[in-house]
């Protein structure tokens, strides 16, 4: 097991290696002059030259290359001439909001997907397998930004049930801070809820047609049993399979519903980046996330590792 | 998960033939996303035929109607038509979604094809495609539609980013089936070569995943277009988007809910329909379907 976790670090490092090098390369891509884009219309020549300076632009395209590298080992991404703080602070102090929207997401797309997937396979072909699954491809089919607004209109317009925007920091109470993430959350989560709910029917299906699932109804145990201690355990190896993809399903949203809900995670400091064009942040940014879902997809291995024997033998 | 789907499917099908048609055209399914799609290819296509008003004339006395017969969407908060504006904006979307899955289907086939027939190739492609995988998507297409400045050629070259490693993945899947196949190695003693080979005998025989797949880059697409408009990111006003309408609505919710409810309708349909479009040739083109149903 040590050795098949060694492997993968090992793997990852390639990879590691590129995702930098994109990052790296955002600021090469952009035409003209980065600097002068930077420092605005109405900067002078003088201060565009400041900017450059800042940026490191003004050396050669190698010196540049090796320059991040070597801050990047030593956790340094970098300063947002903007914000006036290093980019990593910068992000890390938005981390935890988009960390804790992305929980919450998870957490739903967990509690409605999976009973519901499991349910319609347990029916299938039924009105209530064609109902689940026709939630589930709207779940896919509307643009999530668009379902905020909406839920918005509903809960806090109409109903006036839940703010339509904000952050409430912990500090303020447990509750408030609850409420300003619940429709942020479910918003976030419908995408996923559709995609899962649709993979955990199919593999439930797969699994319901195996001799064992027979036998085990065969020799009279109770059909809750049988679907709670063998289906569903087997099913669910696929499920963790795509929890990766989720967690940067998850991350690709927040980007978009931490603006609609205006909540200052890590997702919105990159939209207001971009419109600004603070190409440090943005850099960071994408470097952060991307470091992040290598991870996450490094510790799916290793737990799927553990459950399926099969796989530790390469 | 889609390696697996390639995999069965590589080889088993080859999309077009007359039997695959009249099985697509009887999967209600696939019927139902053709016409959704359909209708709105043809809204686009005769955009200025079913366009009421002017998309960008500003109307300052008409501002804020709400739906009528007048203004069947109603009027934002300069006097324009939304029914209009919502009708051009259907133009952005499916040429930006056109364009990604034509760039998308090229280049990801040939990294695909290299990767999977050129085996010297497959670990630096795919290990490029898994680092391009490990950016969360929009995040990958709104910086570099930052880096480039926000034009729909630049938008597609975005969105091809982020869809040509998945895409090529699905390729490789299947070519790596493939290569192995009698057929293949037949042409390969007879003295074909590479370039023959893979036009001739491996590449025709992916297809089947590859078209689903393109089918749902298109869908993806139109989300994400429609995700950069809203965030300032899409083509400049006042050319009507789907996604920037929606983001000129979303400060005026409040009193004129009808800004944003129709142009997300509109994506939804349009996402909707492709949708059901991948499935039913997903369904057709994979053989594990066909037995089910004798």
């Amino acid at each position: 097991m040590a050795r098949f976790i060694v492997v993968r670090l090992v793997n990852s490092i390639p990879v590691l290696l590129i995702v930098s090098l994109v990052s790296f390369s955002i600021m090469q891509m952009v035409p003209g002059d980065p600097a002068s884009i930077m420092a605005g219309p109405q900067a002078t020549a003088r201060e565009v030259e400041e900017m450059r300076q800042a940026l490191g632009l003004n050396r050669p395209f190698l010196d540049q290359l090796v320059i991040w590298y070597g801050n990047l080992f030593q956790g340094d991404l970098g300063r947002s001439i903007l914000l006036g703080r290093s980019v990593g602070q910068a992000i890390s102090e938005r981390l935890g909001i988009t960390l804790a929207l992305a929980l919450f997401g998870f957490i739903v797309t967990l509690a409605i997907a999976v009973p519901a997937g499991v349910f319609a396979a347990l029916k299938q072909n039924s009105w209530m397998d064609q109902a689940v699954m026709t939630i589930a491809l709207a779940g896919v089919s509307l643009p999530n930004f668009w379902l905020g607004l909406m839920l918005i209109v509903l809960f806090s317009v109409v109903l006036d049930l839940l703010p339509a925007g904000g952050y409430v920091p912990v500090a303020d109470g447990l509750w408030p801070w609850f409420k300003s993430l619940i429709l942020p959350s479910f918003s976030l989560a419908m995408l996923q809820v559709g995609l899962l709910a649709r993979i955990t029917r199919s593999a439930m299906l797969e699994v319901l047609r195996q001799d064992y699932i027979r036998t085990a109804r065969a020799k009279g145990l109770a059909r809750i049993y049988v679907v709670g201690k063998h289906a569903l355990k087997n099913a669910l190896v696929p499920v963790i399979t795509v929890i990766g993809i989720v967690f940067s399903l998850l991350l690709s949203g927040s980007v978009v519903i931490e603006t609609v809900y205006s909540l200052p995670g890590l997702g919105r400091l990159l939209a207001t980046s971009i419109l600004s064009r603070d190409y440090p942040v943005i850099q960071g940014g994408l470097l952060v996330t991307a470091a992040m879902f290598v991870f996450v997809n490094l510790a799916v291995d290793v737990l799927y590792a553990l459950i399926d024997p099969r796989l530790r033998e390469d | 998960m889609a390696d697996a789907a390639a995999i069965a499917t590589a080889g088993a099908a080859r999309p077009g033939g007359p039997s695959t048609l009249r099985r697509l055209f009887s999967h209600r399914l696939f019927v139902t996303g053709i016409v959704l799609f359909g209708a709105m290819v043809a809204v686009a296509v005769f955009a200025d035929l079913l366009a009421t008003h002017d998309p960008t004339r500003i109307r300052a006395r008409e501002r804020f109607r709400g739906p009528s017969a007048a203004n069947f969407f109603g009027t934002d908060n300069f006097g324009r038509d939304v029914f209009t504006r919502v009708i051009y904006g259907s133009r952005v979307s499916l040429e930006i979604g056109f364009y990604t899955v034509v760039v998308t289907a090229i280049c990801g086939t040939a990294a695909g094809a290299a990767a999977g027939y050129f085996r010297r190739l497959d670990e630096w492609v795919m290990r490029t495609m898994d680092a391009l995988m490990a950016f969360p998507s929009i995040m990958l297409a709104i910086a570099i539609t930052a880096a480039l400045g926000p034009s729909k050629f630049n938008i597609v070259i975005a969105l091809a980013f982020v869809y040509v490693p998945r895409t090529a993945r699905i390729v490789r899947g299947s070519v790596l089936v493939v290569r192995e196949m009698d057929y293949v190695q037949a042409a390969r003693t007879v003295g074909a070569g590479h370039g023959r080979i893979l036009a001739k005998h491996v590449l025709p025989n992916c297809m089947a995943p590859l078209i689903v797949q393109l089918t749902f880059v298109f869908a993806y697409a139109v989300i994400s277009e429609a995700v950069l408009s809203f965030l300032g990111m899409g083509p400049p006003p006042p050319t009507p988007t789907w996604g920037n309408v929606i983001a000129e609505g979303r400060d005026f919710i409040r009193e004129a809910y009808w800004i944003t409810l129709f142009p997300g309708i509109a994506i939804a349909i349009t996402v909707l329909g492709l949708n059901l479009l991948g499935d039913g040739l997903r369904d057709v083109f994979d053989p594990r379907m066909k037995i089910q149903q004798g």
